[in-house]
């Protein structure tokens, strides 16, 4: 298990990456930590003519919070953020589902950039994107653009990012006031990829609930907060065309969809009078 | 920021890599796609840090990259260049001291054969460093990122805790 | 207590029974252990790398090398031809003409099969050579679960094993019949026993080299033993067993049977050394162990018990279907015969029937793995017991105390001929019971039932084997043809003890440890022979056949080593220092027989002030041979080959003491399973062991723990899984999951202790039973939760959904169900329309068209046409990062002008194959358009398959999809942005 041959470049700038994804004509792929694409290189499944390192662009290991929105920038570690003393603070939903992520291990280099960009439909940070309506940022030399998660995720793995765009950051709106949140995974043993995993968001206006590693692509529905809510639960459940795979059958995703769904989207409920109890005093 | 891109380092040849290992300097030269974790085995000779799966998930190869534990497989060695790396040969305090986390392991069997404990040392060294006060539920948190085939982990967890208790009272050690 | 191994101070009754700290320990801790890939090598030494079939049965019509053979640093590249050439076929462990290659000669029979070995300078360049070899397969039917392969026109794996049979044998002890027609209950189990493997974390190693001057092969392996293989691999090399020389590193990591199966390696590798001239190192990588090392046999089981009214089984009817996979390797079918002597467990049951057949299958070849045939078993055998309580309305525990060997009946000869050493299973169960407190468990489970939630109590009982007879495996032939044969049996343990010119001793045994501790054990067994510390003891545990002593029955495996190898190694300190005694008698005027060893000294009871010092004493046979007693020939070294008599050959009527010892389990647990997710929660578990005296308390409680880790992977995650189409579907570590430090609670380790009275120290096996005896516990717990009669390992909770959940509702009316497979997993179906600006007749001559095809085919380039309804083509196809280059064929059949046409595809290449038939269908639309429908199955399968199921399926739906949309695209000549956007995602530009 080695990597075939690439070569390799240790960017100083982002004018650098882009320069370098520009003129590769789609053989050149970003390596942030390296965590989702190494061992694909290990496997050869993977074979890029360049890998590009972009961990030592300052412009990128930023975490910027203007109030309104965290934006998180390529370099910027799981870890880090994980350990960053106000991210609970600042957006409880990213704080829920960063343990979640492999281990602390794999946490230690991945980058939360380097998930999205590998768009494994059983990942935490898809998800937690999906369900924020957080936005990818995208530049290449041409242009700089920014996708709503739910257009950026195309497939399984397979993303709106053109050959030649770096994804620069990901950016999520902060913790609004009158708004819960609510996270839960369903795996074999702690660190795999989700059966199936759930993130909530409860807000005055809407309940949103968004479920990874059953479809293709995480997917978000706003649900009722009524006695409609096990009916469409129902249907999101279908609607998700769930398939049979080695560790649970599609019929078993269903039922999680219906049975922890709801039990997320109460969390979130229960998360948001919480909240708002601790506001008011 | 300098302007000029920086150099391609090409496929097929080899390139310097120096970074410091266990405190001292080190390098040698690697192809971009050589892992980090045959970088340190066979160009450097340090055979202790082992290979367990090359996908990430055995956890055996687990170095600790500028203070945090990580995965040497998943690790080019160039991307590693410049880097401060610790692997278990620098853990003993003298040829003959071992530090109190692995005389933990030696009075508490924490280790059978011992292919796996390189990489869970050094998980665990990170760890009592930066909590100290960890309990059980933390140890195993950290160790869920290691596979050990012999112990059933049972006797990891009690040296573990040892190796806590007697950082945290060093003169108990 | 004090950790300084030098600082140790004797127990009362000597090191043996101490934990004292492993003399194994402080290297290991500070990097310094000395696996195989650790150790330097030979200048000049080059490295191999494996490819492997992604067929599980397939003809191989050719294989091209010219192209790796001229890549850079490659030296040799080693096929079927140039093996079958230097080497002959490895045994087969039945008389059948089959043979058994350690690499595919003409046809493949599982997915990673080995199908050619390259060599080169390192193991980058070595892995870059194999994706120049170039194999042409015809994918041949497969057959994958055991009972399909015993059905009427199941795909034949060997000639000569028809209908995939390798063995057929029944036995019948006592009068079955007749207790089962007098019996009021027939009671039984069916069981499926999956595939497991014990996945040691290093994997394997070999580095061989081959001198044409002496025709001799020099082979460095982590193999573990039995060394009968060395047999195996010698004939195999076409070499007398004198050039071989087959060494083991200091240091091996894990193996719990799996090394064992490394020597069709030792093999390949030998072979590719001697074709390149120089000296090849392999190190297998995780992906090559999880498809090629070795497995456990799964197996199906029918088990039927004649029972009476109190629960007392008065007869057992065992139907094993066991699963060899694709070859018969040694000593397969072991699995299934080492726990022939003990088919009734730990229960009196004297009569019984057994038919027992082995079957191929294309999978992953089987071998040792921890348990070794045990935990096929005691699943059976154990639910069996508690389906009787159940159908009987009986507590489980009144029947196994009912049914177990009563404890004055030891030693007990059990119906099939084993001869359990020592116990009393009944008060071991009462110890357990009450230290275990069953009591709280039982209110545990009130309580929990009373508030609505799952919780189920689960218990087991199990002997546990060890020191296996080597010849337990020839009850599988029958008695003429074992008469034929010679006869087998026995357990030879080697131990060899030297004493040097200062008088220090080393110990030196053939016991080739895997990190069970051997070396401080020994060291133990020996100070305490000599009066030493153990520090003073120099132990050395890795073999060499050209200097060591050694037998076939060397090796680490059937939980041989405390109660043989350490017991040999006592009888060889004990008779040297009888020797010592004679020197020492003359020199002290004192009666040899009454010489006290203790602290480094050697005196009279009577008279400890003139002491010899130990060393001094050891030393004089060094240097002053010529005062030695005359009766003492020397005092050097002295090597004990020590067999226990009990080990007797099978005798005509089939029964065989299979192993020497019989150690006692009895466990208990409490489960919780959650409602909505079936998860199970391990409430409390218990395992009492009755494994003979303990040598060192700290190594025993690591076995068990150690064992119960395996046991419980066994029970709720490992799985080794295939489609039914052969592909292996875990491949990666993502997917064989194995437990980790968050699963495994810790077990209450309780114990009761019978001596072995046939064994020199008294010790028994430890380290197999949890295996045997917790996979079934945990199910009776779970199906004891759940009220399930019928319930299969692993316990996945998606599995219990139906028993949880009951019967899902159908979907709301406006959602189409999805399509499901049918036909197996590996089989995908889709459909999908469009709706395109152009006639069916335009459209139709478009599809004949193989410049359209190069257009609409993804990723392709290079497009022939064969005929004018065949193609071929070379595709690059990607899904995210992962891309692989394909060959492609396209034919258009069941041609309806301008209506129908069925298209069919293939493609092939590194990453795998996959095979689709798709129809399509024009219905024109007003004037000038066409509403084309699709619908499809595709199978896709080889590496991929192996590392990303998902993955594939999802890419196989985006390719197929593609293709008709693009088909769709291309005719109406219009959206060329899609058509872009679409190629630019799966198209690799130059």
């Amino acid at each position: 298990m080695k990597p075939a041959r690439f070569a390799y470049q240790r960017a100083a700038t982002t004018e650098h990456v882009l320069e370098a994804l520009h003129r590769s004509g789609g053989e050149a792929r970003v390596i942030a930590g390296g965590q989702s694409l190494v061992p694909m290189l290990n496997m050869r499944l993977a074979r890029p003519a360049l890998l590009v390192d972009i961990m030592h662009v300052a412009a990128l290991s930023h975490v910027d919070d203007d109030g309104a929105r965290l934006t998180i920038g390529a370099g910027v570690r799981q870890r880090d953020l994980e350990m960053r003393h106000d991210t609970a603070a600042r957006q409880p939903l990213l704080a829920m589902a960063l343990p979640w992520l492999g281990h602390v291990q794999t946490r230690s280099r991945g980058t939360v950039c380097g998930s999205i960009a590998h768009a494994d439909p059983s990942a935490e940070l898809p998800l937690v994107l999906t369900a924020l309506r957080g936005e990818v940022h995208l530049r290449s030399r041409r242009r700089a653009r920014r996708l709503p998660a739910e257009a950026f995720f195309t497939g399984m793995m397979v993303t709106a990012r053109a050959e030649d765009e770096l994804i620069e950051a990901v950016s999520v709106p902060a913790v609004r006031p009158g708004t819960g949140y609510a996270f839960r995974e369903i795996s074999r043993r702690h660190g795999d990829f989700a059966i199936a995993a759930f993130a909530a968001v409860a807000d005055e206006k809407e309940l949103r609930l968004a479920i990874g590693g059953v479809a293709e692509t995480p997917k978000a529905r706003v649900l009722p907060t009524d006695q409609g809510l096990d009916d469409a639960l129902d249907t999101f459940a279908w609607n998700l065309e769930a398939r049979d795979d080695l560790h649970a059958s599609a019929r078993y995703r269903r039922e999680l969809v219906r049975r922890i769904g709801r039990e997320v989207v109460l969390a979130a409920i229960r998360d948001r009078e919480a909240r708002a109890l601790k506001e008011a005093t | 920021m300098s302007r000029q891109a920086p150099a391609v380092l090409d496929a097929g040849q080899r390139h310097p890599v120096r970074f410091t290992l266990n405190g001292r300097k080190a390098g040698g030269e690697a192809e971009p796609r050589m892992l980090l974790h045959d970088f340190l085995r066979h160009v450097l000779g340090a055979t202790g840090t082992h290979v367990g799966c090359e996908h990430g998930i055995c956890g055996a190869c687990t170095v600790q990259i500028d203070g945090a534990p990580a995965r040497a497989c998943l690790t080019l060695a160039v991307q590693a260049d410049g880097a401060e790396i610790r692997t278990v040969e620098g853990l003993a305090l003298a040829p003959d001291r071992l530090s109190a986390l692995q005389e933990a392991f030696r009075a508490h069997h924490g280790l059978q054969c011992g292919f796996c404990t390189p990489g869970i040392l050094m998980s665990l060294d990170a760890l009592l460093r930066e909590r100290p006060d960890c309990g059980e539920a933390e140890i195993r948190e950290t160790l869920s990122g290691h596979l050990c085939r012999c112990t059933g982990y049972t006797p990891i967890v009690k040296a573990a805790l040892a190796a806590a208790e007697a950082l945290r009272v060093p003169h108990h050690a | 207590m004090t950790l300084d191994v030098h600082a140790q101070t004797v127990g009362e009754g000597g090191w043996v029974g101490i934990s004292i700290p492993r003399v194994e320990d402080a290297a290991l801790l500070a990097g310094r252990g000395r696996f195989i890939d650790d150790l330097g090598m030979p200048p000049g030494t080059l490295h191999a790398a494996i490819l492997r079939s992604p067929h599980a049965h397939a003809t191989i019509e050719s294989i091209r090398t010219d192209a790796a053979r001229a890549m850079p640093g490659v030296a040799a590249i080693l096929t079927g031809t140039e093996l079958r050439a230097l080497t002959t076929s490895l045994v087969v462990g039945v008389k059948a003409p089959v043979e058994c290659w350690p690499m595919a000669i003409d046809r493949v029979r599982y997915v990673g099969e080995p199908v050619a070995v390259a060599v080169a300078t390192d193991r980058y360049l070595a892995e870059d050579a194999l994706g120049a070899i170039e194999v042409s397969y015809a994918p041949l039917p497969a057959v994958v679960a055991p009972l399909d392969a015993l059905r009427d026109g199941a795909p034949l794996l060997h000639e000569g094993f028809p209908g995939n049979i390798a063995s057929d044998r029944s036995f019948s002890y006592g009068d079955p019949d007749g207790a089962f027609a007098s019996a009021p209950h027939r009671i039984g189990v069916d069981v499926d026993y999956p595939r497991n493997a014990c996945t040691p974390i290093e994997t394997y190693g070999v580095v061989a080299e081959y001198d044409p001057a002496l025709d001799a092969y020099d082979v460095l392996a982590n193999f573990q033993g039995p060394f009968s293989i060395h047999a195996v691999i010698a004939r195999a090399l076409r070499v007398p067993g004198n050039r071989l020389r087959l060494r083991t590193p200091p240091d091996s990591g894990g193996s719990f049977g799996v090394k064992q199966g490394i020597f069709p390696y030792i093999v390949l590798i030998a072979v590719a050394a001697r074709l390149a001239g120089r000296p090849v190192k392999w190190i297998e990588d995780r992906m090559e162990h999880l498809a090629g090392a070795v497995s456990a046999t799964n197996r199906v089981t029918r088990l039927q018990a004649a029972v009476a009214e109190d629960g007392r089984i008065l007869a057992l009817d065992w139907d094993q279907i066991e699963d060899c996979g694709a070859h018969l390797r040694a000593p397969e079918p072991a699995t299934l015969y080492r726990m022939h002597g003990n088919m009734t467990g730990a229960y009196a049951i004297r009569n019984l029937h057994i038919r027992n057949r082995v079957v191929v299958t294309n999978k992953l070849p089987t071998g040792l793995n921890r348990g070794f045939g045990g935990p096929q078993i005691y699943f059976p055998l154990e639910r069996l017991i508690s389906r009787i309580a159940a159908t009987l309305g009986l507590d489980p525990l009144a029947v196994v105390r009912r049914n177990l060997v009563p404890a004055d009946a030891f030693p007990y000869r059990t119906a099939t001929g084993a001869l359990l050493d020592s116990g009393d299973y009944r008060a071991a169960l009462d110890v357990a019971l009450r230290d275990g407190d069953h009591e709280s468990l039982l209110a545990r489970r009130a309580a929990a039932r009373v508030e609505g939630r799952l919780y189920g109590i689960g218990y087991a009982a199990v002997v546990e084997p060890s020191v296996s007879n080597m010849g337990y495996i020839t009850t599988v032939l029958t008695a003429a043809e074992r008469r034929r044969a010679g006869p087998k049996n026995g357990a030879q343990a080697t131990a060899t003890i030297t004493l040097d010119p200062v008088g220090s001793v080393s110990v030196h045994v053939a016991s080739v440890p895997q990190g069970q501790g051997h070396r401080t054990v020994l060291s133990q067994v020996v100070a305490d022979v000599f009066g030493l510390r153990p520090s003073d003891i120099r132990v050395v545990t890795e073999l060499d056949t050209a200097k060591d002593a050694w037998s076939i029955a060397s090796g680490n495996y059937a939980s041989r080593f405390a109660p043989a190898v350490a017991g040999a190694a006592q009888i060889a300190a004990t008779r040297l220092r009888e020797r010592l005694a004679r020197i020492a008698a003359a020199q002290l005027n004192a009666r040899a027989d009454e010489l006290v060893f203790s602290a480094g000294k050697v005196f009279s009871p009577g008279n400890p002030g003139n002491a010899i010092p130990f060393t001094r004493l050891a030393a004089t046979g060094h240097w002053a041979p010529a005062t030695l007693p005359e009766e003492v020939e020397q005092s050097l070294r002295e090597t004990v080959f020590w067999t226990p008599p009990q080990l007797d050959a099978p005798n005509d009527a089939d029964e065989v003491n299979s192993s020497l010892c019989h150690g006692f389990i009895f466990d208990f647990c409490g489960v919780e399973v959650d409602r909505d997710t079936g998860e199970i929660r391990l409430d409390r578990y218990v395992t009492m062991h009755d494994c003979g005296r303990i040598l060192h308390p700290g190594m025993v409680a690591g076995q068990i723990t150690g064992g119960f880790a395996h046991a419980l992977g066994a029970a709720l995650l490992e799985e080794q899984s295939y489609a039914p189409d052969g592909s292996l579907l875990t491949g990666t570590l993502a997917d064989y999951l194995i437990p980790t430090a968050r699963e495994v609670p810790e077990p209450v380790i309780l114990h009761y202790e019978t001596p072995s009275p046939f064994t020199p120290l008294g010790a028994k096996g430890v380290g197999e039973g949890n295996t045997m005896s917790t996979p079934v516990c945990i199910a009776n717990a779970v199906a004891d939760a759940l009220g399930l009669a019928d319930i299969r390992l692993p316990l996945l909770p998606s599995r219990l959904s139906e028993a949880l959940h009951g019967a899902e509702p159908q979907p709301p009316h406006h959602e189409a169900r999805p399509p499901q497979a049918t036909q197996g997993e590996r089989t995908l179906f889709g459909r999908g329309r469009a709706s395109v600006d152009a006639t069916p007749e335009q459209l139709w001559a478009m599809l004949l068209d193989p410049a359209l095809l190069a257009r609409v085919v993804p990723g392709a380039d290079n497009v022939r046409r064969e005929s004018d309804t065949r193609f071929r083509a070379e595709v690059t196809l990607g899904i995210g990062p992962v891309r692989g280059r394909y060959r492609a064929e396209i034919a258009l059949s069941d041609l309806d002008p301008p209506r129908a046409v069925t298209l069919s595809g293939s493609v092939d290449g590194a990453l795998g194959f996959g095979r689709g038939r798709g129809r399509l269908r024009l219905v024109p639309v007003g004037q000038a358009r066409t509403e084309l429908t699709y619908d499809y199955e595709a199978a896709v399968g080889g590496k991929i398959a192996s590392i990303g199921g998902r993955l594939l399926d999802g890419a196989a739906r985006v390719v197929i999809g593609q293709f008709f949309e693009s088909l769709a695209v291309q005719a109406s000549g219009r959206r060329p942005s899609l058509w872009r956007r679409l190629l630019r995602l799966f198209r690799r530009r130059a």
